[in-house]
């Protein structure tokens, strides 16, 4: 069945694959990971500051963005962000947002609720008196949060946190269906402009397959040995 | 040019009315494609939720099992399905798959009228499933050691350990997590668009092409989404007070 098999169409290919869409893939999954953590970690906060109609919006947000297909979040940022940007800047019409802006906004606002939910569990797994010692001390509640159980909740979240990014990284290639350039979009196009569609779409499973198993096998790597020497000397 | 701004228009022009609007089809209105969308949806996450039970028990299942071909060959199935996007997969179903048959397999595959729908049920399915194994191998190891033993000790078979014991425990323990991984399921048959499914997000898109209204079919599809969430997990909640054992803290509330 492979006799026809067209290696030399992926050489060909490669740089253009490799240059242009998996950089796209992986700045997009590296930069959406980065703020998708900090507006998660800020939403989690918020959620258990205790400040009632904060909390509930927050709450809200988280939910109704876990509870929507991303597919549909894609569409929705897509034809928003251009009417948000010019409600923001009070232009006299919408503001085209250029596709690599408009993913990135996208992502990081859908994941940052993926993420707060984990870093979430990551504040409530240290136990209460470590915060009552923090003020016992005189540290501020915001103090004691940044300084002393945030850095232990992200240790103890640091394998679920990568998973995630994990998720994210395979979650990235649906921003096909808005036609932009990453490395399932710059395959696809390949694959449809040399009729060589078998051989494009199997190369571009097994970039994605090589690159999700070798980092979950890392995050394993990583799991096993944060389990067996204590926090072995990580700190975050 | 820009899709996002056919048109000549300055600011966003509200028309909720159009949802009453014949659709280009001729027989349903806007509103009426949304609903005929959710209709594929629910058809095609629960076509997919019955694979993605059936394989997903028989691979976590054999995770657990004392053999270490089947622990391994199962193994192989989870990292196979979990390694690779949902899109790329169902891509490899759709369009690769009947290249790789012979001949004729493939063009019969090609020329069968709702491959679509039979690809989305199948692909997310074996997705599924993997996710549904982990959950299932979670659930059995949770259970102690002693009860396996137990049912050994009455003169089960393997396989009567497993069909009286282990799994009735262990589908009660892992009912939250599989609740929420049906709801994945169903949120992510929205994937199976880049494949021709004509199922809610499908339509709504569809919708916006036709009529320019993007926020109207976009908010009316994120309403039906949420109201779905809600059945589901309603009905869930349901089944698990229904199905939970006297003395066993089992039944978390299920996620949303």
């Amino acid at each position: 069945m492979f006799d026809k098999f067209d290696f030399d169409v992926i050489l060909r290919a490669l740089p253009y694959l490799l240059r242009d869409g998996l950089t796209f893939t992986l700045t997009l999954t590296a930069l959406a990971t980065a703020g998708g953590i900090v507006l998660g970690t800020m939403l989690a906060v918020a959620r258990l500051s205790g400040l009632g109609i904060l909390a509930r919006i927050v709450t809200g947000y988280v939910n109704l963005m876990r509870s929507l297909p991303l597919v549909l979040v894609i569409f929705w940022f897509y034809f928003l962000v251009p009417y948000l940007a010019q409600w923001a800047t009070g232009a006299a019409r919408p503001i085209p947002v250029g596709a690599f802006a408009s993913a990135l906004i996208t992502f990081t606002l859908f994941e940052a609720a993926y993420f707060s939910e984990i870093i979430r569990a990551g504040i409530q797994s240290i136990p209460i008196g470590q915060q009552d010692a923090g003020l016992a001390l005189g540290l501020r509640k915001l103090q004691v949060m940044a300084k002393i159980i945030l850095p232990q909740a992200f240790r103890n979240m640091l394998p679920v946190l990568l998973t995630q990014t994990i998720v994210l990284f395979q979650d990235t290639s649906l921003v096909y269906v808005v036609s932009l350039p990453d490395f399932l979009g710059v395959t696809s196009q390949i694959a449809q402009r040399d009729g060589r569609l078998v051989e494009m779409y199997l190369f571009a499973a097994l970039v994605y397959f090589a690159i999700s198993f070798l980092a979950s096998r890392g995050v394993r790597v990583l799991q096993r040995r944060a389990g067996a020497g204590g926090a072995g000397g990580v700190s975050a | 040019m820009d899709p996002r701004f056919r048109g000549e228009f300055v600011s966003y022009r509200w028309n909720w009315g159009i949802l009453w609007d014949l659709s280009p089809d001729g027989q349903l209105t806007y509103f009426g494609t949304l609903l005929a969308g959710l209709k594929w949806t629910m058809l095609t996450a629960i076509g997919a939720w019955a694979i993605a039970l059936v394989m997903g028990s028989l691979v976590g299942v054999a995770r657990t099992l004392p053999n270490r071909w089947a622990q391994r060959a199962a193994s192989a199935y989870v990292e196979l399905f979990r390694n690779t996007p949902l899109l790329m997969q169902l891509f490899l179903w759709y369009f690769i798959l009947p290249e790789l048959l012979p001949h004729d397999w493939g063009t019969w595959m090609k020329s069968l009228r709702n491959a679509p729908l039979y690809t989305a049920i199948i692909g997310l399915g074996l997705y599924s499933s993997a996710r549904v194994a982990e959950q299932v191998r979670a659930g059995i190891s949770s259970l102690s050691h002693g009860q396996g033993l137990a049912g050994q000790a009455l003169g089960f078979t393997t396989g009567q350990v497993y069909r009286y014991v282990l799994l009735p425990m262990a589908y009660r323990i892992i009912l939250p997590p599989l609740t929420s991984e049906f709801l994945n399921t169903i949120k992510n048959t929205s994937v199976a668009l880049t494949i021709g499914l004509l199922e809610l997000t499908a339509r709504a898109r569809a919708m916006q092409e036709f009529s320019f209204q993007i926020f109207e079919a976009f908010t009316v599809a994120t309403l039906l989404y949420l109201v779905l969430n809600l059945v589901v997990v309603a009905c869930m909640r349901r089944l698990e007070r229904a199905v939970a054992l006297p003395g066993y803290i089992t039944a978390q509330p299920a996620k949303a």
